[in-house]
């Protein structure tokens, strides 16, 4: 289970590397750059430093006994990488890719973001380490998740809209990928999801693998025993994988990503890419992906901008296709169900990425039994979706 | 590794060509346009026109919804065509009826996605049926395109790879192993779209690619006026020149004018080119 990729970065038929000769070199560097420094023993140090004291970790596993009680059957924790520093799981990531740059000798930073968590994420390991930052986004996504375009700015990053095509996240990752091409030499591309050409996805998942395996062991140390359940949102997928991965190998713990069923999956105003796509080849990557039958990608909708996304990372379609991963959707106003309810049992306000996982949680929750367990990735805080959320529940801010 | 599977007597037309080119010692003007952009009916016109006013050899985009590897301009026509219904198999439509008339070479210029999607061995096919001499897809690397080269390869079109200035010997020695009909060398790190500048490097690029391969080499990328084009082909054996093109076709307005600027501009590179 717990295998792949093979070393042209193939999941399955899944994976690769589909980019332009230009950027050859430029990933091969960076694959032999990953592999010579995860095992070193400075880097890991430094990594460890990192994450415990700046971004925070571990993070909590909480038990969410109202949440439970109301519910009615499986136990919830909720793994708190909304407590992270930044306010989602993003900066796990951000950090590591920063310790390769700063190794390879990279003195600007670029990356795409769609809700922005990702953006704000790269721009804070930027000013950390004094590098040079430009973050693309769409003009869409700018519009409706202002308090993080004004964090990058404040953080010192140049913010660049995106105006063609849908204006989103695919958008911004064409724009990062035209302006890595063109500033191959001294530029590095923090990708924020398990997406892109190898050896991205391998590389995002390893440094969000951190979710799981703190995960695995406060489960362990709370219950005596391992979770039956593990629930996450998918959009490009790196909280999930960040999760799932760990536990790949363990044969009784089911897993379901949760994607962005939009209006529902009848129409195109969904981001399922898994669920409702079929395979193809975008952003360097072969995966999953909503496209019409001539292989143009479509438009794609969610209520939440992080999931946003037309493609799903690699290891997803590899995971879904061996089904050892299940995959299902929840709609806007699922979601909206989940992030009311999360607010107002627990007092704890959820990215609107996350309120999908929420809102699965307690579809499935109360089918399950007292005794079960389930996990549930709490991947981001929702202070920067209160805008979108007062406009969907009509009152005033 | 590249030889063809089908016996080919005489040589393509894109082969011939560089052939007949260096026995005379001129160089390829190479025209990229957009299929479909504006419209099919007149893109097979501009074709005409291309040819007659001194292109050696025709590039085709395909038009797909997120060029990644290519500047606003190539993205706005790319755009206009997709809005006006263009498709992979109108593109080869097209190609089939350019053959009833003329025997210019043709490349098509695209991405892997709508490749993909029309079906590898569907489209070699086709391609090969239609008139196609070559196929260059963008981002797709050597390490990717083993399924569509075997496809390709069965009906004698040549998979044509680019180099870069990023390419170090390695690089180079791997394309020189897959590609055929022509090296194209990208000549910046970027993407498509008209420069004010010539990178002063590309002399030396080219040199190097010819330590690597036998094949012509033909640079592209950010080349827009007649004497940049010169300037290149005094190194290259080709030259390829597209968003210019393109510029020129967005901002005149009627298909009678679109003809007779595009048929001036290219006149114009032509003169430059075999001044070389």
């Amino acid at each position: 289970m717990k295998r792949g990729p093979d070393k042209n970065g193939h999941f399955g038929i899944y994976g690769g590397r589909y980019i332009s000769e230009t950027l050859m070199p430029a990933v091969l560097e960076l694959e032999e750059a990953y592999k010579k420094w995860k095992e070193d023993k400075e880097f890991k140090e430094e990594l460890r430093f990192y994450l415990q004291e700046y971004t925070g970790r571990p993070t909590p596993l909480y038990y969410a006994e109202r949440l439970t009680k109301k519910l009615g059957g499986a136990k919830i924790y909720l793994k708190r990488e909304d407590l992270c520093h930044t306010g989602a799981h993003k900066i796990n990531n951000t950090i590591g890719q920063i310790l390769l740059a700063r190794r390879m000798g990279k003195k600007r930073i670029i990356a795409e973001t769609g809700a922005g968590q990702h953006g704000v994420a790269t721009a804070t390991v930027a000013a950390m380490f004094g590098l040079e930052c430009e973050i693309y986004m769409g003009s869409e996504d700018i519009a409706r998740q202002k308090p993080n375009v004004f964090r990058m700015k404040l953080l010192g990053a140049k913010v660049t809209p995106v105006t063609s095509g849908s204006r989103t996240l695919k958008d911004a990752m064409n724009e990062a990928l035209r302006d890595w091409v063109t500033n191959v030499y001294n530029t590095f591309y923090i990708i924020g999801t398990v997406a892109g050409p190898h050896p991205y996805p391998m590389l995002v998942r390893d440094f969000q693998s951190v979710i799981g395996k703190e995960a695995r062991s406060q489960i362990k140390k709370f219950t005596g025993k391992l979770p039956d359940l593990l629930v996450a949102c998918v959009g490009g997928g790196s909280n999930a994988i960040g999760l799932f991965h760990p536990f790949l190998n363990d044969k009784g713990v089911r897993m379901v990503g949760v994607e962005a069923g939009g209006h529902g999956l009848q129409g195109s105003y969904h981001a399922a890419s898994i669920t409702g796509g079929t395979p193809g080849v975008l952003h360097g990557n072969k995966t999953y992906l909503l496209q019409d039958r001539l292989g143009q990608i479509t438009e794609t909708h969610s209520i939440s901008a992080g999931l946003d996304y037309p493609g799903v990372g690699p290891e997803h379609a590899w995971l879904h296709d061996t089904g050892r991963v299940e995959y299902d959707t929840i709609t806007d106003k699922e979601a909206l169900g989940g992030f009311k309810t999360l607010t107002l049992t627990e007092g704890i306000i959820p990215a609107l990425e996350s309120s999908h996982a929420i809102a699965y949680a307690m579809k499935v929750a109360p089918k399950m039994k007292n005794s079960e367990i389930m996990i549930v990735n709490l991947s981001g805080r929702g202070d920067k979706d209160l805008e979108t959320v007062s406009k969907a529940f009509k009152f005033k801010l | 590794m590249a030889k063809k599977i089908i016996d080919k007597k005489s040589p393509g037309r894109l082969e011939a060509l560089f052939n007949r080119l260096k026995s005379e010692s001129r160089h390829a003007l190479i025209t990229f346009i957009s299929a479909g952009d504006p419209d099919m009916a007149t893109t097979e016109e501009i074709i005409y026109r291309l040819e007659e006013s001194g292109a050696d050899v025709i590039e085709l985009g395909i038009p797909f919804s997120d060029p990644m590897a290519d500047g606003p301009t190539i993205q706005a026509s790319y755009e206009r065509a997709l809005k006006k219904g263009a498709t992979p198999g109108g593109v080869l439509k097209l190609v089939r009826n350019v053959r009833k008339k003329s025997q210019v070479p043709v490349v098509l210029f695209g991405y892997y996605n709508p490749i993909l999607a029309y079906g590898l061995e569907r489209f070699a096919k086709n391609a090969h049926s239609s008139g196609v001499d070559g196929v260059l897809v963008v981002d797709l690397p050597p390490e990717e395109a083993g399924e569509l080269k075997t496809a390709l390869d069965a009906v004698g079109i040549d998979l044509i790879f680019l180099l870069t200035p990023t390419s170090d010997t390695s690089r180079m020695e791997r394309v020189a192993r897959v590609g055929s009909g022509f090296i194209y060398f990208v000549s910046l790190t970027g993407v498509t779209g008209a420069r004010t500048a010539l990178s002063t490097k590309i002399p030396s690029y080219v040199k190097k690619a010819r330590r690597h391969t036998g094949l012509p080499v033909g640079v592209g990328f950010g080349i827009s006026t007649p004497a940049q084009a010169q300037e290149v082909c005094r190194s290259a054996d080709g030259v390829v020149v597209g968003s210019a093109i393109i510029n020129i076709i967005a901002k005149t307005r009627g298909k009678k004018k679109v003809l007779d600027a595009v048929g001036d501009f290219v006149s114009s590179l032509k003169k430059g080119v075999d001044r070389a």
